[in-house]
C-alpha cells in the first residue's frame, strides 16, 4: 500500500462520506446478543497490531498484519480492507474501523480474516462497488488537509494497483503517457474518475468510439492524442 | 308529361330520320364551304318539332334512344367517311391546317346539331345518365379524329419549332389553333395537350439545347455563352405567348435552364480568362449583372456564383497579405498600407455586391466569409487587429497635421476601420493596441482632435457594444477633466505665494481606464522634485481619498542645453531629462554611477542611454563609441553638439510590448471564459458540455473566439474550484453548484 513519506502526522478530518453500497451490517438482536468474548477477540486481535502508545495500527502495524496474512503490502486487497472500514486516514487503522470491517466480515482471527480476503474482494469487484472503491483509492492516498491533488508518481502506482489487473493494456499506455508528458505534474480527482469513465467506454487500443468534442478531461484528450501519433 | 296533340300526326322513325338526314346533309355542305343556301327559320324549327315530336311520342313511337344514337352517329360516319380521310391525305403543314380547319368545322356542326337535337338535352340525356350532346359531339372527333392524327400532328408541330428556333419563320397563327385543339380535346382536362403534345416538346427541347450548350461551351467565353442563354430564354418566353399554352411557361423555362445554366454551372463559372474570377477582376459589371440575373432565376442557383465570388474574393485578399509578408521580409517592416489596400479591396467587392448582385445576401455573406479568412491572417508575425490599431495611430497623427482631409474623408476612413474590425475575430487585441496608442496619442501628442477621436469611438460603440469602448471614453473624459486640474494647480501655485521655479503640468488618469502602466522610483532632479510635492499638496485641497502614482516614463520635457556654439532646446521625456541633468553637476559618469543615481532599472537606462548617445543626436559622448550600451560604459556631456535648428526633439522608442498586450488579453479572455461559464451555468443549472462549450463561444464571439482546447481547461479548473460539477449519472453534463 503506498504509504505516505515519514511527514509529522496531521490528523486529516474526516474524509466526504464516502457512498458505499457495501453493506454495513447493523448490529442485529441476535448479534448483539452475540457474548463478549466474540467482540473482545476482535479488540484482541485489533490491540495484536496496534500501537500501543497511539491505540490505532499504525505503518509499521500494518505491515505486521500483511505478513500475518501472508499478503505483500503493496497489494490491492489491503486496501479493499481499508474501503471496507471506511478508513479515514493513509496507514492507519482505528479500533473502529477494524470493527466495522472485521464484523462485515465475520472474521475475528487472522486466519478467518485470510479465508474472508477472497470474498472481500469479489464484493469490491462488483460493478457498483469498484466505482467507489476507486474514488476511495485516490482519496485515500490524500494525507494534506485540503490536499486536492497526487502526485504523477503516486498516480502511476495506485494506478496498476487498482485497475492493473482488469485494465491492463489502458494502464501500461497511460502511465507510460503521463511519464512522458510535462504539462501535468499532478492529478486530481476528476480526471482520476474520468481514466476510470474511459477504461469503461473507450475500446482500446483502437479508440474509436472517443471523442475529442465531449466532455473528457484535457489530459486524456492529450493522451488520445498522443496515442494517435504513436500508431500513424 | 306530354300534351295531348290530338291533331299532329305520328311521326315514325324511317320519315323522321330523313328528314334529320336532309339538313346534316345540308350542313355538311354549308360547313365545307360548297355552294348552299342558307337555312331558312322554316326549315329550322321543322327540324326541331321533328325531333321535338319523336322524343315526346309515346312509346313505342318514342325515339330518343334511336335518336341519341343517330346524333353520335352522324359525327362518326363523317368523322370516318369524311374528315379523318381528308386529313390523312395531306402532309406537313398542310396536314395541320386541315386538322385545325376540320376542328372548327365540327366545333360549329356540334352547335347546329346540338340545336336541332335540343330536346334531348331536357329530359333524355341526363335520364338516361348520358353525355349531353354538346360532350358527346366532342368526343366523337375526339374519338375518331383527334386519336389517329394527334401524333402526326405532334412530329408536324416539333418540326415548325424546330426551324423557327433555327430562325426560319413560320405560321404561328396554325400553330396556335392546333396546340387550342389539343387542349380542348382533353374536355375538362390538360391532360391531351400534356402528355400528346407538351411531354414531347419539353423533350425535344431539353435535347436541342444541350446540344447548343455543349457547342457554345466549347467555342464561346464565359459572357458570350450568358448572353446566348439570356437570349434563348427570352425567345422561349415570347414562343409561349406566341403559341403554347401558358402552363408550359414554368415547364419550359426550367428545362432551359437546367440545360444552358445548370448543368454546366461549373465549366462555365469557372472557364479560364472568362469566367467569375476573370470578370470580377476586369470589372465587367455588365456581364456580372448578366451572371446575376441568369442564376437568381433558378432555386439555389445563385451558390455557385457566390461561391465563386467568395472564393476569387479570398484569393485577391491572401495575395495581398502574401505581398505585404514579402514586403515587409525585405523591408523588416510591416507597411500600413496594407490596412488601405484591404479597405479599397472591400469597397471594390462591395460595389459588386449592390450593384451587380443587387445586395442579396448571400453575397454579403460570401464577401464577409472571404474577408473573415484573410484579415485574421498575420502579417510579418504581427496580427492585423495590431495593425488595424497603428493604422488607425497614424491615420490619427497625420490627419492633425495634414489639414487637407476634409472631414468626410475622416468620417469614412472611419467607417472603413469599423466595417474591418468585424471581420477581425480578436476584436479584444484591437482594443487594447488601439487603447495603448490612444494613451500615448493622448499624453505624448499634446495636440489631438477630441473630435475625431470621439468619433470613432461611437461608431465602435455602436458596432460592437458599450463594454468595447468604455475605457476608451473614460480616457479622453480624463483628458478634458485634467485641463481643470491644470487651471485649478495654476491658481494654486499663484495664490500660494511661491515661486512657480519651473513650469510644470500634471495630468491626472483615472486608472482602471488606461493601460497598466509600471511605476519606478525614479530618483528626478531635486528641481523637480519640489514641484512634484507641490501639485501633490494642491490635490490633497481637492480630494482626500485618492492615491496618486507617478508614472515618469509618460512624462515629457523641455530643457535648455547649453552647448558651445549655441543654445539649444531638448525636448526629452522625462527618464532622459532625469539622465542628462545627472550632468549637470558632474563632467563624466559611469554606467554604474548612473543606475545608482537615478535608480532606473537596466532596460529602461539603456534605452534611454542609446537614445542620448547612438542615435541621431549625441547628446552624450560615450566611451567606447560602439553602437550599443554595456553595462561598463561612461558617458560624458558632449558640449559640441549642435544643430541647424534651435529646438530639437529627442526621440525615446517606446519599448515593444506587443507580446505583453498579447498575454494581458490572453489573460483577460480566461477571465471572461471563466465569467461566461459561471454565468450560462448559473443561468442553466444543468447543461451538456457541448451546449456548455457552443453557448459560450455564441456569447464570447463578439469579442473574440475562444479556442475550444481553453474552454475545456477552464471548466476543468472550474470543477477543480467547486463552481461545477459532473453529473455522476451523466458525465457529459454538468451541474452549477450554488
Amino acid at each position: 500500500m503506498p504509504r505516505s513519506a515519514s511527514k509529522t502526522s496531521k490528523k486529516r478530518t474526516q474524509p466526504d462520506s464516502v457512498t458505499s453500497s457495501a453493506t454495513d451490517p447493523v448490529p442485529s438482536a441476535s448479534s448483539k446478543k452475540k457474548s463478549c468474548k466474540e467482540m473482545d477477540a476482535t479488540d484482541q486481535l485489533f490491540y495484536k497490531y496496534a500501537n500501543t502508545s497511539s491505540g490505532v495500527i499504525d505503518p509499521e502495524g500494518i505491515e505486521k498484519l500483511c505478513s500475518s496474512l501472508k499478503v505483500p503490502h503493496t497489494d490491492i486487497r489491503i486496501l479493499m480492507l481499508a474501503w471496507r472500514m471506511k478508513a479515514a486516514r493513509q496507514g492507519y487503522f482505528t479500533k473502529a474501523e477494524w470493527r466495522i470491517a472485521l464484523t462485515a466480515l465475520k472474521a475475528d482471527t487472522i486466519n478467518k480474516l485470510k479465508k474472508a480476503l477472497p470474498e472481500l474482494e469479489k464484493e469490491v469487484r462488483k460493478p457498483l462497488n469498484f466505482r467507489d472503491f476507486y474514488a476511495y483509492a485516490f482519496k485515500y492516498c490524500l494525507t494534506e488537509e485540503r490536499q486536492r491533488i497526487l502526485e504523477i508518481e503516486t498516480i502511476c502506482k495506485l494506478l496498476d494497483m487498482v485497475l492493473g489487473s482488469t485494465f491492463r493494456a489502458q494502464v501500461d499506455y497511460f502511465v507510460n503517457y503521463l511519464n512522458n508528458q510535462k504539462e501535468y505534474k499532478a492529478i486530481d480527482m476528476d480526471q482520476w474518475m474520468g481514466f476510470y469513465r474511459f477504461c469503461n467506454e473507450i475500446s482500446f487500443p483502437d479508440m474509436i468510439n472517443y471523442n475529442l468534442e465531449h466532455s473528457w478531461p484535457c489530459i486524456l484528450d492529450n493522451f488520445f492524442e498522443w496515442m494517435r501519433s504513436k500508431q500513424a | 308529361m306530354v300534351f295531348g296533340r290530338i291533331d299532329r300526326p305520328i311521326i315514325f322513325w324511317e320519315d323522321g330520320s330523313s328528314i334529320i338526314d336532309e339538313s346534316v346533309t345540308k350542313l355538311k355542305r354549308i360547313l365545307e364551304g360548297k355552294p348552299e343556301t342558307a337555312f331558312v327559320t322554316e326549315q329550322y324549327m321543322k327540324n326541331y318539332t321533328t325531333i321535338y315530336d319523336m322524343c315526346t311520342q309515346k312509346p313505342p313511337e318514342n325515339y330518343s334512344d334511336q335518336l341519341y344514337n343517330k346524333f353520335r352517329g352522324i359525327f362518326e360516319e363523317y368523322a370516318k367517311q369524311t374528315v379523318l380521310p381528308s386529313i390523312m391525305e395531306k402532309h406537313d403543314e398542310y396536314m395541320l391546317r386541315e386538322f385545325s380547319q376540320r376542328w372548327d368545322i365540327n366545333k360549329i356542326m356540334v352547335k347546329w346539331l346540338s340545336h336541332f337535337f335540343f330536346y334531348l338535352d331536357r329530359f333524355y340525356t341526363a335520364r338516361a345518365n348520358l353525355p349531353n350532346l354538346n360532350k358527346a359531339g366532342m368526343t366523337c372527333f375526339r374519338d375518331h379524329v383527334y386519336e389517329s392524327i394527334h401524333f402526326n400532328a405532334k412530329q408536324v408541330i416539333i418540326a415548325l419549332i424546330h426551324k423557327e428556333r433555327e430562325d426560319q419563320q413560320i405560321d404561328r397563327a396554325l400553330l396556335k389553333n392546333v396546340l387550342d385543339l389539343f387542349v380542348q380535346n382533353g374536355m375538362e382536362s390538360m391532360d391531351r395537350y400534356e402528355n400528346d403534345f407538351e411531354k414531347f416538346f419539353l423533350e425535344e427541347t431539353t435535347s436541342y439545347y444541350s446540344r447548343k450548350a455543349s457547342s457554345w461551351i466549347q467555342a464561346d467565353t464565359c459572357p458570350e455563352y450568358m448572353i446566348k442563354a439570356e437570349e434563348s430564354l427570352k425567345k422561349e418566353k415570347e414562343r409561349v405567348t406566341h403559341y403554347l399554352h401558358s402552363d408550359t411557361e414554368p415547364k419550359l423555362i426550367k428545362g432551359v435552364q437546367d440545360v444552358l445554366l445548370v448543368s454546366v454551372a461549373k465549366d462555365l463559372l469557372e472557364m479560364e480568362d472568362s469566367g467569375c474570377s476573370a470578370l470580377l477582376r476586369d470589372d465587367k459589371t455588365d456581364d456580372l449583372a448578366r451572371m446575376y440575373r441568369l442564376y437568381h432565376a433558378i432555386p439555389k442557383g445563385l451558390e455557385p456564383v457566390s461561391e465563386a465570388f467568395r472564393l476569387h474574393v479570398t484569393s485577391e485578399g491572401n495575395t495581398l497579405i502574401r505581398q505585404a509578408e514579402d514586403k515587409a521580409t525585405n523591408n523588416n517592416v510591416v507597411e500600413q498600407d496594407v490596412i488601405r489596400r484591404i479597405i479599397d479591396l472591400h469597397h471594390k467587392y462591395m460595389v459588386y455586391v449592390t450593384e451587380c448582385f443587387q445586395n442579396h445576401t448571400l453575397f454579403y455573406k460570401a464577401l464577409k466569409q472571404a474577408f473573415e479568412i484573410f484579415c485574421n491572417k498575420k502579417v510579418a508575425g504581427i496580427s492585423s487587429a495590431e495593425l488595424l490599431a497603428m493604422f488607425c495611430d497614424n491615420f490619427f497623427k497625420k490627419s492633425l497635421n495634414d489639414k487637407s482631409n476634409d472631414e468626410s474623408t475622416i468620417e469614412s476612413t472611419i467607417e472603413n476601420v469599423v466595417k474591418l474590425l468585424d471581420y477581425i475575430s480578436d476584436k479584444d487585441h484591437f482594443a487594447e493596441f488601439y487603447r495603448k496608442k490612444l494613451a500615448r496619442r493622448l499624453l505624448l501628442d499634446r495636440n489631438f482632435n477630441d473630435e475625431h477621436e470621439r468619433t470613432i469611438l461611437t461608431k465602435l460603440k455602436a458596432q460592437f457594444g458599450g463594454q468595447f469602448t468604455s475605457k476608451m471614453e473614460g480616457m479622453l473624459t480624463d483628458m478634458q477633466l485634467a485641463k481643470e486640474h491644470h487651471s485649478g494647480f495654476d491658481t494654486y501655485i499663484g495664490n500660494s505665494g511661491k515661486p512657480k521655479g519651473m513650469d510644470f503640468t500634471v495630468t491626472v488618469l483615472t486608472t482602471g481606464f488606461w493601460p497598466s502602466y509600471k511605476t519606478s522610483d525614479l530618483n528626478l532632479p531635486l528641481e523637480m522634485v519640489s514641484c512634484i510635492e507641490s501639485f501633490k499638496a494642491y490635490y490633497e485641497t481637492k480630494t482626500k481619498h485618492r492615491k496618486l502614482m507617478l508614472i515618469y516614463s509618460l512624462g515629457n520635457c523641455h530643457l535648455n542645453g547649453r552647448f558651445d556654439s549655441k543654445p539649444i532646446e531638448l525636448i526629452v521625456s522625462t527618464y532622459q531629462a532625469a539622465v542628462l541633468c545627472a550632468f549637470n553637476n558632474t563632467e563624466r559618469l559611469t554606467y554604474q554611477e548612473l543606475l545608482e543615481q537615478l535608480n532606473l532599472g537596466h532596460e529602461d537606462l539603456a534605452r534611454v542611454l542609446h537614445s542620448l548617445s547612438c542615435s541621431k543626436y549625441k547628446i552624450l559622448n560615450k566611451e567606447p563609441a560602439t553602437k550599443t550600451i554595456s553595462k561598463t560604459d561612461s558617458f560624458e556631456f558632449n558640449s559640441k553638439f549642435t544643430d541647424k535648428l534651435r529646438r530639437i526633439r529627442v526621440p525615446l522608442p517606446p519599448i515593444d510590448d506587443r507580446r505583453r498586450v498579447v498575454e494581458d488579453v490572453d489573460n483577460d479572455r480566461r477571465y471572461a471564459i471563466d465569467a461566461c461559464l459561471v454565468r450560462i451555468m448559473k443561468s442553466r443549472k444543468v447543461f451538456s458540455h457541448q451546449q456548455l462549450v457552443s453557448e459560450c463561444i455564441e456569447q464570447l464571439s463578439r469579442m473574440f473566439k475562444p479556442d475550444i482546447k481553453v474552454i475545456k481547461k477552464r471548466i476543468e479548473d472550474l470543477i477543480g474550484r467547486e463552481f461545477l460539477e459532473r453529473d455522476t449519472e451523466n458525465p457529459n453534463t454538468y451541474k452549477y453548484v450554488a
